[in-house]
């Protein structure tokens, strides 16, 4: 029942807020309502029994869809990191100004609802529809309050993710026409009746639409153009929430439902991903401007936890999880950072900046660290998944560990690149009257970067979240 | 077994509660009040290393002391865990023993920094001793790894400390990512343990060694090697040193005596288990290790940059500590690195001193004749000068001498190289020591008219290395000169001894003597050539060549960071923008062109995503009506079975 509220909360009071005309009272409500979120989902996952976890009732009795959500250990991580997304981001993106923010909140709150029950469906149609009501209102959010070329920008996200969403839908049709049962319930669709060339077919039906969601090479260059288009606020949930859409459904979906394939096929995938991890890291070498870097960056972070998840280890897959989470919480620092920036300079390319630490030294430092934790330095956050997945590779094949491996290097090469052009040198014109960050950016950063030492010192109490499925998992391959 | 716990705790965590509160509180303390905090931490540190040694000597070393798992993950645990023994003890010592000195020293070289950065500057100092020990404390090879990476970060923080000069930050990314190649390595050997033993723990890879096939530990010690090139600055990857003087000079004492650069030494030491096993990787390493001492030397003669003489003497002699290790001579590799610590310390601290008498000026040949100016700097520098240039009884004396026996016993071609790159070591520390403090200045008016000594905060920490640098190798007297070389049976318990090949006496006594006599006479002619005239005349072939260092660096651009940039622009202007991305738009502008004609999205795409989402739902709906039929007639006829 619990876990019922977790999206009834955000769905609720973000259909509320459509109606807040006022300015501050919907931001206000919003960060209102994410924190009841926070909290509900802590009561949640630290202190509920299991069986509060699941809920199920009719839906759709005809279709023989039912409504059923479960708060397990495969969703706990990535729920926790909505939770917390949510009110760090309305909170450091408090003073940036929308017009008609009571639509902007609301449709922000309507993503989370819908990023809730992704992450929660164990109905294939519920992940759909929860799929598109996550997706649905980023869509109106990048069209209305992006940058200038926005129109042309979020066509193509729209084209992209419309035709996976198309393809995974033709997917699970397929496979609820073949149950024994009519029924979405994801253990009546792992007992249809599907001849493995069947199964070849669907897996890659999925894969695609999961693959333009996370991206995979080559089916990412939306994702540098949106991010750099939306309003930051959501860019912070595309790359640090919605991004993990993809990799959470080949986890809980993909993998479970085509095994065989999955194991045919795991080098195609494994190379497609590694290839992606080094090709997007030089191209952020020579980026000019912190959005395209970061989301270059994330691309080959994303390409690792790809690969790792077909080498089918309890150790890898475990790192993916714990990556998830991090990832999540240290590209949300790096946007917030770019975001104060932007805001306050005017300014996201690295050629108009400089020396800004001597003008700003309090986000300089929250800046090298998150920066650090991006580039996985032992004793933050990243360095544990990422650790966890280098060994996951290294024993599917030795080669293909040392080639990904070059990626840590690159990420030390335009990480280091970006700190330096920002905060250090002399300052510019852009940087000259520069203040240091307000209290909401310092305070919210402050959290991250909490996060990211005490994961980093002591990860297992996400690693034992995510314990009990992960053996589920690879024991079903 | 408590005791040892809490004490090990406190070591660790001292540093790391200086670099925490002295980093928040940088704007709020004095000051004296900063300098006075940080180096009480690490002296903390040193007494307590103090009492572990005492304990390791009389008691033993003791298993391995866990704190908390930092992993753990079905049958993988890797425990946050505390390995001490008798070669963790050396390397304490030296860690907070050296670094205590430098603090101090620092209290007084740093104090034109304004206060925050006052701060921000201890504060990196003791987070630097502080990875350094989690280094050498780690009882496996992951939180080797943590303080190995962390000990990049601290010099890149150090090395990029005045962040204003681009040229310094270049040359502190360049240290940071050229230790991330050498770190690659580093992790490849770890994935390859825990691969094939399930662990990484020092304790259980040592006695599981049987388990693992000549390739396998041919393999790992090779990798861990590579993570080695990087941190001690071995060819091919030490070009970052030498730049990495940008840094305070204090900084550099710190990163070439007492941390940093000795955790390769340390790395392949703690693992001579599996080295031993490897003639491949043993005489990979002694060859680098070869290479590396003769190629820095030849470097060295020709640099005019005070620091940079040093930076490359450090390369020199880090490339012995290797030959020593790759001959099975680990206790005389370890044995250097304690006497380098003390004399290289010296050096830098007594290079800072000139550089602080002389405004800011490195170039040796604008100094001469500091000699009368800066007395105490002068003996003390001498005496470092001494030290690495193995004169008897100096401390340097006996550490080459044991490294040296032991390659001739294991090659004579390596004692020969060795010891011809000890008569260029002797040569370039005498040309910097004449050209320095002998003769007559030869800097501005202005410079002559501030010559000073250094207040007592820097002078003393000199004296007390001038000291240890004179009678620190008394621990390791060989048995042919009537010692008993204390140090080699105290780390005889962790270090296999090499007994392969013994030299007799008298072949030891004609080793030695010839050494000597090589080194004296490049003193020699170093002081002849070089205290009356400064060579200011621009070279010619040779050493022009050696004067740009052999144009590695140079090489390094044009063979793989130039390329590497072409390949990335390349990559991002051509692949991805007229290649991938337009293709995607090409598919793009299709649609929206179909789209155009069906007038479907007439109104803007948002109403024409939602109309499809319409009809889709209808579609649902009605294959559903028709109990799946319209579904499966589609289905039929694109996957045709």
């Amino acid at each position: 029942m619990i876990s019922l509220l977790l999206i009834l909360i955000p769905l609720f009071t973000g259909l509320l807020t459509f109606f807040l005309k006022q300015e501050k009272t919907a931001k206000n409500f919003s960060i209102f309502s994410s924190v009841i979120t926070l909290g509900t989902v802590c009561i949640a996952i630290f202190f509920a029994q299991n069986n509060q976890l699941l809920f199920n009732t009719q839906w759709l009795p005809a279709l023989g869809s039912r409504f059923s959500i479960s708060l397990d250990g495969m969703s706990k991580a990535l729920v926790l990191l909505t939770a917390i997304s949510f009110p760090v981001v309305f909170i450091a993106t408090y003073t940036n100004k929308y017009k008609s923010s009571h639509s902007f909140y609301a449709l922000m709150l309507l993503t989370q609802a819908g990023l809730m029950g992704v992450f929660m469906a164990t109905d294939a149609l519920l992940f759909y529809f929860f799929w598109e009501l996550a997706l649905i209102p980023v869509y109106f959010l990048s069209s209305i309050w992006g940058g200038e070329k926005r129109i042309a920008v979020t066509f193509k996200f729209f084209i992209y993710t419309f035709i996976g969403s198309l393809l995974m839908l033709v997917g699970i049709l397929y496979l609820y026409f073949n149950t024994v049962v009519p029924s979405f319930q994801i253990k009546d669709l792992l007992a249809a009746k599907i001849s493995l060339k069947e199964q070849n077919i669907l897996f890659w039906l999925f894969f695609i639409a999961f693959a333009i969601k996370m991206p995979i090479f080559p089916l990412h260059t939306w994702q540098p153009d949106a991010y750099e288009q939306s309003p930051t606020a959501v860019t912070m949930i595309l790359s640090g929430v919605m991004v993990k859409m993809g990799l959470f459904a080949v986890l809980r979906w993909l993998v479970p439902l085509f095994p065989e394939s999955a194991k045919t096929y795991s080098n195609i995938v494994i190379a497609l991903s590694v290839i992606g991890m080094i090709y997007a890291s030089l191209i952020a070498i020579k980026q000019d401007d912190i959005k395209r870097l970061i989301a270059y960056s994330s691309i080959a972070h994303i390409g690792l936890m790809c690969a790792t998840i077909f080498t089918q280890t309890v150790i890898g897959t475990t790192g993916v999880m714990l990556q998830m989470f991090n990832h999540g919480i240290n590209v949300i620092g790096l946007w917030i950072v770019a975001d104060a920036i932007e805001q306050q300079l005017g300014t996201r390319k690295f050629s108009e900046l400089g020396g800004l630490a001597q003008k700003a030294p309090s986000l300089a430092i929250l800046f090298v660290i998150l920066a650090l934790a991006n580039i996985a330095l032992p004793l933050t956050n990243a360095f544990v998944g990422e650790f966890l997945m280098f060994n996951s590779l290294f024993q599917y094949n030795v080669w293909v560990a040392a080639i990904a491996g070059i990626s840590i290097i690159l990420a030390a090469v335009y990480t280091l690149n970006m700190v330096q052009k920002i905060l250090y040198g002399n300052t510019v014109a852009a940087t000259e009257k520069a203040l240091d960050t307000t209290l909401n950016i310092n305070w919210m950063l402050i959290v991250l970067v909490v996060i990211v030492f005490a994961l980093g010192v002591y990860p297992q109490p996400i690693i034992d979240l995510t314990k009990d499925t992960v053996n589920v998992i690879v024991q079903n391959r | 077994m408590e005791i040892m716990k809490t004490l090990l705790a406190f070591i660790v965590l001292w540093p790391l509660v200086g670099f925490l509160v002295n980093g928040l509180g940088r704007n709020y303390f004095s000051k004296k009040r900063i300098a006075f905090y940080a180096s009480e931490q690490i002296f903390a540190s040193f007494i307590a290393s103090i009492i572990v040694f005492i304990l390791i000597k009389n008691n033993g070393a003791q298993g391995d002391i866990t704190y908390f798992n930092f992993i753990h993950i079905g049958k993988l645990i890797i425990p946050f865990a505390f390995k001490i023994d008798q070669l963790s003890a050396i390397f304490l010592l030296i860690i907070t023993g050296i670094g205590f000195l430098i603090h101090v020293y620092s209290a007084a070289y740093m104090q034109q920094e304004e206060q925050a950065h006052y701060g921000r500057y201890f504060s990196y100092l003791n987070l630097f001793i502080f990875s350094m020990l989690l280094l050498v404390l780690g009882a496996n090879y992951v939180i080797m790894f943590i303080g190995w990476e962390g000990v990049g970060l601290c010099s890149y923080l150090l090395i990029g400390f005045w962040f204003k000069n681009d040229n310094y930050n270049y040359a502190a990314k360049k240290a940071f990512i050229m230790n991330r190649i050498g770190d690659l390595g580093f992790l490849l050997a770890i994935f390859w343990m825990i691969a094939k033993l399930g662990t990484a723990n020092y304790s259980d890879v040592f006695s599981n060694v049987s388990q693992l096939s000549t390739t396998d530990i041919t393999a790992i010690t090779i990798l861990l090697f590579i993570g080695a090139m990087g941190k001690s600055a071995q060819i091919p990857l030490y070009t970052w040193l030498p730049d990495a003087m940008a840094g305070p000079t204090p900084v550099s004492a710190l990163i070439h005596a007492a941390t940093m650069v000795t955790a390769g030494i340390y790395m392949v030491a703690r693992s001579n288990v599996l080295y031993s096993l490897s003639e491949v990787a043993q005489n990979l390493v002694a060859i680098t290790g070869l290479v590396t001492a003769l190629f820095a030397a030849t470097i060295a003669i020709k640099q005019n940059d005070i620091k940079k003489v040093l930076a490359y003497s450090t390369v020199s002699q880090l490339g012995y500590m290797f030959l020593g290790l790759g001959v099975g001579a680990y206790t005389g590799a370890v044995f250097h690195v304690m006497t380098h610590a003390f004399f290289k310390a010296l050096l830098f601290l007594g290079a800072g001193s000139v550089i602080h008498a002389m405004h800011h000026e490195q170039d040796i040949r604008k100094m001469g004749g500091l000699k009368k100016y800066l007395p105490i700097t002068h003996i003390t520098f001498l005496i470092g000068c001494i030290a690495i240039s193995g004169i008897p009884p100096f401390s340097g004396f006996f550490s080459k001498d044991e490294i040296l026996a032991a390659a001739y016993a294991h090659n004579p071609v390596y004692w020969g190289i060795g010891v011809a790159t000890a008569g260029l070591t002797a040569f370039y520390m005498f040309r910097l020591y004449a050209t320095t403090f002998l003769g007559s200045f030869r800097g501005t008016p202005e410079q002559a008219h501030h010559l000073h000594e250094s207040p007592s905060a820097m002078t003393i920490p000199l004296i007390i290395l001038a000291i240890l640098s004179v009678v620190g190798g008394l621990v390791g007297v060989p048995e042919s000169l009537g010692g008993h070389h204390a140090l080699h049976q105290f780390l005889s318990p962790v270090l296999l001894t090499e007994v392969k090949y013994e030299t007799t006496h008298s072949t030891e006594y004609m080793l030695m003597g010839l050494s000597v006599a090589i080194a004296a006479t490049a003193i020699v002619i170093a002081i002849v050539t070089y205290s009356k005239k400064p060579q200011i005349s621009n070279s010619t072939g040779v050493g022009k060549l050696l004067e740009n260092k052999w144009y590695i660096d140079e090489l390094y651009d044009a063979i793989i960071v130039k390329p590497l940039g072409s390949l990335a622009s390349f990559l991002k202007n051509v692949i991805e923008k007229s290649g991938i991305d337009a293709a995607v738009n090409g598919v793009g502008k299709l649609v929206n062109y179909s789209s155009r004609q069906l007038r479907l999205l007439q109104n803007g795409q948002v109403g024409g995503y939602i109309l499809l989402m319409v009809l889709g739902m209808i579609v649902i709906v009605l294959i559903w009506v028709n109990d799946g039929y319209i579904y499966r007639f589609l289905m039929n006829l694109f996957f045709a079975k």
